[in-house]
């Protein structure tokens, strides 16, 4: 049955994500399961075969060649979407960059799990974070609603001609993909209105007037497709918001926002995460806050193009921020620290930014977490020069 | 926003700027052996050939690499591999 009107149901954040590709009447889903997003890809092959969603599922062997299938259909103007997670991600690397400087509006889900070894299936963020510096425009939904509701504004976003860069949702592995909750869905006819024409994707191969993709240029125009995608990427950031309020309109669900500030307004800390801990984050804001502390969460729903204007205005006059980054470059920090970091200091901001790597390889994170280091860092314990690792309540 | 840029080009001499100056050897045809059997033409892998009007080919020096393949096909060794000054 297609969905006639808005319905409520109890779906798993990867049935919601499916149910969101099925009603954006995807053309092309080149696909390899990967625990944890294979139900995504399972459940978009049953609405196939039940003549729910008119599309090819191009069963590949290999992720590599998921994004290569990908890359074909969206340059052959076909509205294309595919998932993986952790190592599916890394065997899809070289084509993901592929699929960005071609400047392909794919849509993708990146369920977020642990790279190993040793091998692991829990989630943490780094597999989606080695995607940072590509030219996909990354989101990060917490909880499944988020992710039905950006999957729908990731195809139009990428498809907008003046950005068309390659769009990925990323979710965390079984806390959100295999959990159920409460999603609210579109009637069909509201998604048809609210989605482009899939007959104005430009295709790049044209029989009628062929060009080659990625043929070698001069190395200034290699140069100048790197700029240009900056330019798409910077000035993404205000048709990404104008995506989100219309949706806002639709749904009552506000997108507009491309930081999801909760009790920022007084507060003089603000925690900043993203994901499934974000909800953890804010329920230890609600108990703090009973006690009379004036604290905030953060959640950035954006990755890139880094929100910088918002993540300035949910700051305020807080004097401390503390970032509890779910995946770190090795070296350097926890890396939704380092992204932070330089907003501090190019915009001159005076607040003290705690850097706290926590939940890595699915290792819990729960409000506790977030209390305790709030109480740490008001008495004054840790160094600010120092990376701190927080595993299961301990310092490790 | 600014118009996309997409890494894509019209396949044909020049795409990617000179490649001449990639060459130390040139290929030189010596007409006296030349049967016009196209063979250095088919096989050239740039569009670094021509077959001029009276079926003789003529090499394109500006995106002619220097490859030699030319020089090894040619059947009755009617190009020579001449080193650039």
């Amino acid at each position: 049955m297609s969905i006639t009107s808005r319905v409520k149901k109890v779906l798993t954040g990867n049935h919601a994500t499916a149910y969101a590709v099925m009603q954006a009447r995807v053309d092309v889903i080149p696909a390899y399961p990967i625990t944890p997003q294979t139900t995504i890809v399972e459940k978009l092959d049953e609405f196939i075969e039940n003549g729910l969603l008119d599309a090819s599922m191009i069963r590949v062997e290999s992720e590599h060649s998921a994004m290569a299938a990908a890359i074909g259909a969206s340059a052959a103007g076909a509205r294309t979407y595919t998932a993986t997670s952790s190592h599916g991600l890394l065997y899809m690397y070289e084509n993901l960059w592929w699929a960005a400087n071609a400047r392909l509006p794919i849509v993708a889900t990146f369920v977020t799990r642990a790279i190993g070894p040793p091998w692991n299936i829990w989630s943490d963020h780094q597999d989606i974070f080695t995607l940072r510096d590509s030219g996909w425009i990354l989101f990060m939904a917490k909880n499944a609603q988020e992710a039905y509701d950006l999957t729908l504004q990731a195809f139009k976003i990428a498809e907008n001609p003046n950005i068309r860069l390659p769009v990925g949702i990323g979710y965390d592995g079984f806390y959100i993909s295999h959990t159920s909750e409460p999603v609210e869905m579109l009637a069909q006819d509201e998604v048809d209105a609210f989605l482009p024409d899939k007959r104005s994707i430009k295709p790049l191969l044209d029989p009628s007037n062929p060009y080659t993709i990625g043929n070698l240029p001069e190395a200034s125009f290699n140069f100048l497709i790197r700029k240009n995608m900056w330019g798409s990427m910077e000035s993404s950031i205000d048709y990404i918001k104008k995506v989100g309020y219309e949706y806002y309109l639709l749904t009552g669900r506000n997108y507009g926002d491309l930081v999801d500030k909760y009790r920022c307004e007084d507060a003089d800390t603000i925690f900043v995460s993203i994901g499934a801990m974000a909800n953890e984050g804010m329920v230890a804001v609600d108990r703090l806050r009973s006690k009379g502390h004036k604290v905030g969460h953060m959640a950035l729903r954006l990755l890139r193009p880094y929100p910088e204007d918002e993540v300035i205005d949910s700051i305020g006059n807080a004097e401390r921020i503390i970032v509890m980054s779910r995946a770190v470059s090795m070296g350097k920090g926890g890396i939704l620290f380092t992204d932070l970091i330089d907003v501090v200091y190019r915009n001159r901001l005076n607040v003290d930014v705690y850097d706290i790597v926590v939940g890595l390889a699915g290792v819990e994170v729960v409000d506790n977490d977030f209390i305790k280091v709030y109480n740490d860092v008001l008495d004054g314990i840790f160094d600010k020069r120092e990376t701190i690792f927080l595993m299961g309540g301990k310092y490790v | 926003m600014s118009k996309v840029l997409y890494p894509v080009s019209k396949p044909g001499a020049g795409a990617v700027g000179k490649t001449s100056t990639w060459r130390w050897q040139r290929p030189v045809i010596n007409l006296d052996k030349c049967t016009k059997c196209g063979l250095c033409w088919l096989y050239c892998p740039e569009p670094a050939f021509e077959i001029n009007e009276e079926g003789y080919p003529v090499v394109k020096y500006d995106w002619c690499k220097g490859c030699g393949i030319c020089y090894n096909e040619c059947p009755v060794n009617a190009i020579e591999m001449v080193n650039e000054e």
